[in-house]
């Protein structure tokens, strides 16, 4: 596959302030690409850069291989769907789809087709006659999403699109998101804040933090082999514990060491050790290399959630069977469920 | 039963200022000084049908020129940092702080014969031109005078107009030129129709705009309607006649401005 969008050693300031700091991202064409991070971590900047809406500092944006820093965003071959949506208020639903051909000067039929087609996928028919004052939000995100779409843009940029739906509608737009997305066969670019909406949806997904990019992967390895604490924690929840690698395949946790996957990374190394609440097992106390006691026990529908004070710290253990509260419990994991990643700061 | 009460203070204000007076006039443009009912006064109103052209044709020019002046003034005001809007604002609104009249002596001084502009023209051997005195020197006032009704309406509107609406014309193929026509100009509708009103009324029924600069031969219906309760030929009977006439031709046009208005939300809204 080949690279639609390269940015490289892309830089922007706000006054003076860092908001991106030269990063580098290839994207592939007709990839589900999602920029994850927390809000002020330069996701939505970046989408900004690609529309045009924003010039960096310093660093090239390329499309289809050509530098377009400095291409205006009506000239590019990319189309956006708003945080807000951004529909016309003046306009009805048929004429915010047809905006972009109205502009291009397209035959009236032709617009009429196309028009038509986009209602059809977004399941719209019947609408095209309403303002957009009357429309549920989870309407207003379809229109939006049909008027970007149906200028048949190469590349598709979607801004948290779904924020302001609540969670039933959220599930389905996802799926009819990834579902457009297949059958278009169109670089989608998206950027969210919630990583449950990054591991969906996406093939590719890109962690960021404060204007860096900490890790580039599918949602699997994002979530299975986070490559910092960052990124462990921010997608899905974790124990991170620090921890000491003696050296290949030996850990020391809590005092304790523990055989490991992980290797290279010296001798007495200090280490960010990340372990997936789901990963750790409840065992009798006495035959636990840790135990502890149990703090908190809540019910969270499908499993147990429950907090467990060992060594100084506070485990966090996701369990189907509940643990008695005040109880003493021996905490068991096993050596391919321990993530040893450097100390942040330290790039490697 | 509560909120009468509280509207009760305005509702008192609005019948002795705006109802008593307007069957007031009501009442003296359809009898004569004796009492008894009449229709000559409205009839006289017709042998001044020039000046009512006169009137409507001139303050129109005003609002055209104020309303293309105005338009790109808001827009650009509505573009600015908060920080220059301040500034900008002020700038627009000073001359409002200013006496009316004085400001309008002023322009007596600059376009007069021997005014300021006729004699630096004379440095360089141009004029004297007649400035002063002429219909272009009332339209002038006018928009001098009542520009900052155009842009203040526009400006309102214009602010509250999402940049992020501007940003999706763009995505979708908008250069600024079209952005503006496609999406800018038609969300602004409602300023541009209030910015018409409130500077084609004042305009249509000013008298001293046209009394200072336009000299004896300019009249406007407002300096006829004053010279019915002033000037020696008083005659309060058809005074009222003419303001009535006013009234309704005033009440006409915005009717059928409305009708623009709404007829276009209609059709966003059908």
């Amino acid at each position: 596959m080949q690279n639609i969008i390269s940015l490289k050693d892309v830089s922007v300031n706000f006054d003076g302030e860092p908001i991106l700091n030269g990063i580098n991202l290839d994207i592939k064409d007709k990839e589900f690409v999602t920029f994850l991070g927390p809000s002020g971590c330069g996701k939505t900047t970046t989408l900004r850069i690609i529309g045009g809406f924003l010039t960096p500092d310093s660093g090239t944006v390329s499309f289809e291989g050509k530098v377009i820093n400095n291409i205006p965003p009506h000239k590019r071959n990319v189309n956006t769907v708003f945080q807000r949506y951004a529909l016309f208020p003046h306009l009805n639903v048929y004429e915010n789809i047809a905006f972009g051909l109205r502009v291009k000067k397209e035959p009236e039929a032709e617009i009429h087709k196309k028009v038509e087609e986009m209602l059809e996928l977004v399941n719209l028919r019947g609408f095209e006659k309403r303002s957009v004052n009357r429309l549920s939000g989870g309407q207003q995100q379809r229109v939006a999403i049909a008027r970007a779409l149906v200028n048949k843009p190469k590349v598709l940029l979607l801004d948290e699109p779904l924020g302001a739906l609540d969670l039933k509608l959220r599930k389905e737009m996802q799926t009819e998101l990834k579902r457009i997305q297949q059958q278009l066969e169109i670089t989608f670019i998206y950027v969210t804040h919630d990583q449950e909406e990054a591991l969906t949806m996406s093939d590719t997904v890109v962690v960021m933090n404060k204007g860096d990019i900490q890790q580039i992967g599918t949602p699997v390895d994002i979530y299975n082999e986070p490559i910092n604490a960052f990124v462990a924690d921010f997608i899905g929840e974790s124990n991170i514990l620090d921890g000491i690698m003696h050296r290949d395949y030996l850990v020391e946790i809590c005092g304790r060491e523990f055989e490991c996957v992980d290797k290279d990374f010296g001798t007495d190394t200090p280490v960010d050790v990340v372990i997936r609440p789901e990963d750790i097992k409840l065992i009798d106390a006495n035959e636990a290399k840790i135990s502890g006691v149990v703090e908190s026990v809540t019910f969270k529908g499908v499993h147990y959630e429950m907090v467990i004070e060992a060594y100084d710290f506070s485990w966090l253990v996701h369990s189907t069977k509940a643990a008695e509260l005040g109880s003493v419990v021996g905490i068991s994991f096993d050596p391919y469920d321990i993530h040893i990643m450097r100390k942040m700061g330290k790039k490697s | 039963m509560k909120k009468k009460l509280i509207a009760s203070p305005y509702l008192v204000w609005m019948v002795v200022f705006i109802v008593v007076p307007i069957i007031m006039v009501g009442y003296f443009a359809f009898t004569d000084p004796e009492g008894r009912f009449t229709l000559d006064y409205i009839a006289e109103v017709g042998q001044y049908t020039n000046i009512f052209v006169r009137s409507i044709w001139l303050a129109a020019i005003a609002t055209v020129i104020c309303l293309i002046i105005g338009y790109p003034c808001a827009f650009i005001l509505s573009k600015m940092s908060k920080r220059h809007q301040g500034t900008m604002l002020m700038i627009v609104m000073l001359p409002m702080w200013m006496n009316f009249l004085l400001r309008t002596y002023a322009w007596m001084t600059l376009l007069g014969n021997n005014g300021i502009i006729n004699t630096l023209l004379g440095y360089i051997g141009l004029g004297p031109y007649k400035m002063l005195n002429t219909q272009g020197a009332v339209v002038l006032g006018m928009v001098y005078n009542y520009l900052p009704y155009m842009i203040l309406p526009l400006f309102s509107v214009m602010v509250k107009i999402d940049n992020m609406l501007l940003e999706a014309a763009q995505d979708l193929g908008c250069n600024s030129k079209k952005v503006l026509f496609k999406v800018v100009f038609p969300l602004s509708l409602p300023g541009v129709m209030s910015g018409i009103t409130m500077v084609f009324v004042p305009a249509i029924s000013t008298f001293i705009i046209s009394r200072m600069l336009g000299g004896g031969s300019n009249l406007l219906i407002g300096d006829l309607i004053e010279m019915q309760f002033l000037g020696n030929s008083y005659n309060p009977n058809l005074g009222a006649g003419i303001s009535l006439v006013l009234m309704v031709i005033i009440l006409f046009i915005m009717t059928i401005m409305n009708q623009f208005d709404s007829s276009d939300e209609d059709r966003v809204l059908v």
